[in-house]
């Protein structure tokens, strides 16, 4: 335990006395990593975590940089007052960006934020009132408790409190509901949604903390060098930013600091060599650069902070789960009613019918099957019910209510939940916080709070649930395994998990038995009794016969889009068309 | 503002919108097959511009030395693969391609310095060496990475961008450059006049253009590209290899950006970071069209070129604010009218 610390330990002795012991140089170049590293702590969660990109964020620290300069200089506000107007303005206009952006595909944000870096760099080199490119002088010290925080030696301690402050409440951050969602940005955005988590919202999240970590970045700046002009904000430090974020590992926070101190340091050192080397002047760094990320990406994608943690003793991390307070659940329907009723339902896609006039009920404590061959339209069907893809003509009700339109995350909310016949998981993750995604909707702590860790009750109280259904389910054992070590069989059960986290009153399995030893099969269906027992409702898309009919009420039969039979399971098996389909005709 | 200064503000539009045209559909082009976003473009034209430039100057352009160490690389990791393969063949192309021809059009460029030959010769030359560095850089850097997401592709080219403008800054110096015209004429039209220069710019966008559609339409390795373009998976199970339609996509590109630098530097004095923002203003076209469309891309690179020529005419200082906020509606536009659901990569 103290060899991990060690590092830790080590930063905080260079943090405490570095600004004392090293030369001006040294105390100089510290403080910038300090700054970068803040800014580059935003992208990892962003690009490496949340699966986005930008390159514009060295405009965002313009904006906070400006903001202050401006309104110090020319207006006499107080810092601290600045150090807010400028959080707002950045704020604002990475919620104006996000918004346009996000909902497009994933290279339009990055693209957008190249456009908006390159004009922002000119709007501050031409606007009369910014200093043009000459820029603003005479920005005034800080002063914290009376104590003028003149000297870089001094400032330098702001510098490195609200850089591991930041460090700290990001990830505070991640280990909470609101920083579940965003690690499922990556790779999870339908599982999520479908979990009830809104992933537009999300994303802008995410964006927007990386755009007020850069202004927040750009304050410390303006007062730290006591000048400003565009130089620094160009999209070309935005780029370098990003490489930052790279280098250091894009997955993991701790490789910010290093990103930027590696890049830092090398800059520094290039800077000085090449143009000797070269016998030209120029920003001959910038070669070097390029190249050394394009090898990295090539070689290392996941950056040096990985190479370097191996080397420290890790020991396995556990997420402590404690006995809190279950969760409140949702008034459950009467066994025998109706919970979900599709009525003539038609799903076009072009010229194809995928769907055809399909009309199906499902009532609480009740398993009905859905069975077909291959290309049969079970899986579209599937879709029309949870919302993500929604019918050409026809009506979906559940629970009484009209739900064919709306989104996935709607659904979710009124009490249904579903597993995917591809299992969606997020890998990396552990099961325990897999099956936490689930009980998204269970909670209602902020971005805020979660940072700050003020949201300890709830957040125990989801974990707890997510490892009472893990139990449930008989993956107790794996509790901790990260969820792309299991066997796909379990893999599978563990989506059933997640799905009964949300504590829905209807169960939508997509092909659960799939992969699974008979041993398991029969462990399943006893679950899944045991749960209608309990007045769920299940809707099941299954091939296995033998595990459907020895285990569900009715079957409604699909082939080429239409139901061609519906029944008790043993009226299904002796039905002719179901046979034909299954077995194939004369031809 | 009077109607001769709007004739003349649009004919400046058009001649740098044609340019952007070019570059827009080049743009659509790598990317449709390739996924990869191609930043680097810029770099092609400076590249084209300043290797002319070296030669009207009676100098060796130092891209030489870069298609050299470029080819020479390839070569290097051609070998390698070829030999673990057991390929015979495979490294007998490589040594063809990134070893033979590279050397030749380096001998002839070392020939051809000195000697100050007719412009036709010098533009030959200038694109013999520039327009192999397309497929040379594909090889290098996106090639091994064609499965790779295309936000990782993104940065591997803002990477390669700013490689490539280092070196640029360290073959060229910091000083502009220009060209000569094709053409010294002046016509008249009316009230206007138009240089033989412009019309030069028009004439060859156009005969690209129509050169492009045939080729996409009519031959089989334009049919490729575009199965490629429509389909990876599918135009691979075809026999069509990724890697060859990455490469060609790239020498399209590479040359297309060549050619619109030798187009362009008689016109505007070209420096080792212009073509960066030449590029994107190419992109800015590129992304009215989606980064798909061909006809709406060239559509919004002409609009860029005549919204920039008007700009600098009402607020020259604003120039460039205003022609890349102009993506900001775009944006706003598509993503009004978008109904998509982000698939999970």
């Amino acid at each position: 335990m103290m060899a991990r610390r060690l590092p830790l330990v080590a930063l905080l002795a260079l943090v405490a006395l570095g600004p004392r012991l090293l030369p001006e140089f040294y105390v100089t170049l510290f403080n910038y990593i300090g700054l970068y590293g803040l800014v580059a702590l935003g992208l990892v969660l962003l690009t490496g975590i949340g699966g986005m990109t930008s390159f514009g964020q060295g405009a965002f620290v313009g904006l906070g940089a400006y903001a202050t300069a401006y309104l110090t200089t020319v207006h006499g506000l107080s810092p601290w007052a600045t150090l807010f107007i400028g959080l707002a303005v950045t704020g604002a206009t990475a919620l104006l960006l996000g918004a346009m952006t996000l909902r497009l595909s994933g290279h339009y944000l990055p693209l957008g934020t190249i456009a908006w870096g390159i004009s922002l760099y000119y709007l501050f080199g031409n606007l009369d009132a910014l200093g043009g490119h000459t820029g603003i002088t005479g920005i005034p010290a800080v002063s914290l408790f009376g104590l003028s925080l003149e000297s870089g030696r001094d400032f330098g301690y702001l510098i490195w409190a609200i850089t591991l402050a930041a460090l700290w409440a990001t990830q505070n951050l991640l280990a909470s509901r609101q920083g579940r969602a965003i690690r499922a940005l990556k790779g999870g955005s339908l599982m999520a949604e479908s979990m009830g988590v809104d992933i537009a919202r999300t994303k802008i999240i995410a964006f927007l903390i990386a755009a007020l970590l850069a202004s927040l970045s750009g304050w410390l700046y303006a007062h730290l060098q006591r000048f400003v002009n565009p130089t620094p904000f160009s999209l070309h430090h935005g780029i370098e930013y990003l490489f930052m974020a790279v280098v250091g590992g894009a997955a993991s926070l701790w490789g910010a600091l290093l990103g930027a101190g590696v890049i830092t340091l090398l800059n520094e050192w290039l800077k000085d060599l090449l143009p000797k080397l070269l016998g030209a002047s120029g920003n001959f760094e910038m070669i070097v650069f390029g190249v050394m990320m394009v090898l990295l990406l090539q070689y290392a994608p996941n950056g040096l902070w990985p190479l370097l943690a191996r080397r420290l003793p890790a020991p396995r991390r556990e997420i402590a789960v404690s006995d809190a307070q279950p969760l409140t659940q949702r008034d459950k329907p009467a066994s025998g009613t109706t919970l979900l009723e599709v009525k003539a339902a038609v799903k076009r896609f072009g010229g194809l019918v995928a769907v055809n006039d399909m009309s199906l009920t499902v009532k609480a404590g009740e398993i009905l099957a859905l069975l077909g061959p291959n290309g049969a339209g079970k899986s579209t069907m599937f879709n029309l019910v949870s919302g993500v893809a929604p019918p050409t003509s026809g009506t979906v009700h559940f629970l009484d209510r009209r739900i064919d339109g709306l989104d996935p995350r709607r659904i979710a909310k009124l009490g249904m939940s579903r597993s995917f016949q591809h299992v969606r998981l997020l890998r990396e993750m552990s099961v325990l916080e897999n099956v936490a995604i689930g009980a998204h909707l269970r909670g209602a702590a902020g971005v805020l709070s979660s940072s700050l860790h003020l949201e300890r009750g709830e957040e125990a109280r989801l974990l707890a649930e997510a490892a009472r259904q893990v139990q449930r389910v008989g993956l107790g054992e794996h509790l901790h395994d990260a969820a792309g070590s299991l066997p796909l069989g379990k893999q599978r059960i563990l989506e059933i998990a997640r799905a009964l986290c949300a504590d829905p009153c209807l169960l939508l399995l997509d092909e659960p038995a799939a992969g699974l030893r008979y041993l398991e099969k029969q462990a399943l269906a006893e679950l899944l009794r045991k749960l209608c027992g309990e007045g769920l409702g299940i809707l099941l898309v299954e091939h296995d016969m033998d595990f459907v009919m020895g285990l569900v009420h009715r079957v409604v039969v699909m082939d080429f889009g239409e139901k061609i039979a519906e029944g008790l399971p043993d009226e299904i098996q002796r039905n002719p068309a179901v046979r034909e389909a299954y077995l194939g005709g004369v031809e | 503002m009077d109607l001769q200064i709007a004739l003349l503000l649009a004919q400046d539009g058009l001649t740098n919108g044609a340019i952007y045209v070019l570059l827009a559909l080049a743009l659509v082009l790598v990317f449709a097959v390739t996924r990869v976003i191609f930043i680097p473009q810029g770099e092609f034209v400076a590249f084209g511009a300043l290797t002319l430039a070296a030669f009207d100057n009676g100098k060796l352009p130092g891209t030489v030395w870069l298609l050299l160490g470029g080819a020479a690389l390839v070569l290097l990791v051609e070998a390698v693969a070829a030999r673990r393969e057991r390929n015979n063949q495979r490294l007998a192309r490589a040594l063809l391609f990134y070893g033979l021809l590279p050397a030749v059009v380096a001998g002839a460029a070392w020939w051809a310095a000195a000697l100050k030959l007719a412009l036709p010769v010098q533009i030959a030359l200038s694109l013999a060496i520039v327009v192999p560095m397309g497929p040379i850089l594909y090889r290098l850097a996106f090639q091994p990475l064609a499965e790779a997401s295309v936000l990782v592709l993104l940065i591997v080219s803002v990477a390669v961008h700013l490689a490539l403008a280092g070196l640029g800054l360290f073959f060229f110096g910091a000083e502009g450059s220009r060209t000569p015209a094709f053409s010294e004429a002046m016509l008249k039209f009316g009230e206007i006049n138009v240089s033989g220069q412009s019309l030069w710019v028009y004439g060859s966008s156009a005969v690209l253009i129509l050169a492009l559609y045939v080729f996409f339409s009519r031959s089989l390795y334009g049919k490729a590209l575009v199965a490629t373009a429509v389909n990876r998976t599918g135009a691979r199970l075809m026999g069509i290899r990724t890697s060859m339609a990455g490469g060609l996509a790239f020498t399209l590109a590479a040359a297309i950006g060549a050619f619109s630098g030798i187009l362009i530097a008689p016109i505007t004095t070209i420096f080792y970071d212009t073509g960066f923002i030449i590029g994107l203003k190419g992109f800015v076209g590129a992304i009215v069209g989606g980064l798909a469309s061909y006809p709406v891309a060239a559509g919004g690179a002409l609009l860029v070129g005549l919204i920039e020529s008007y700009a600098s005419f009402w607020a020259s200082a604003f120039k460039e604010v205003i022609v890349f906020t102009l993506i900001i509606p775009v944006l706003l536009w598509r993503s009004l009218t978008t109904h998509h659901i982000e698939e999970d990569e």
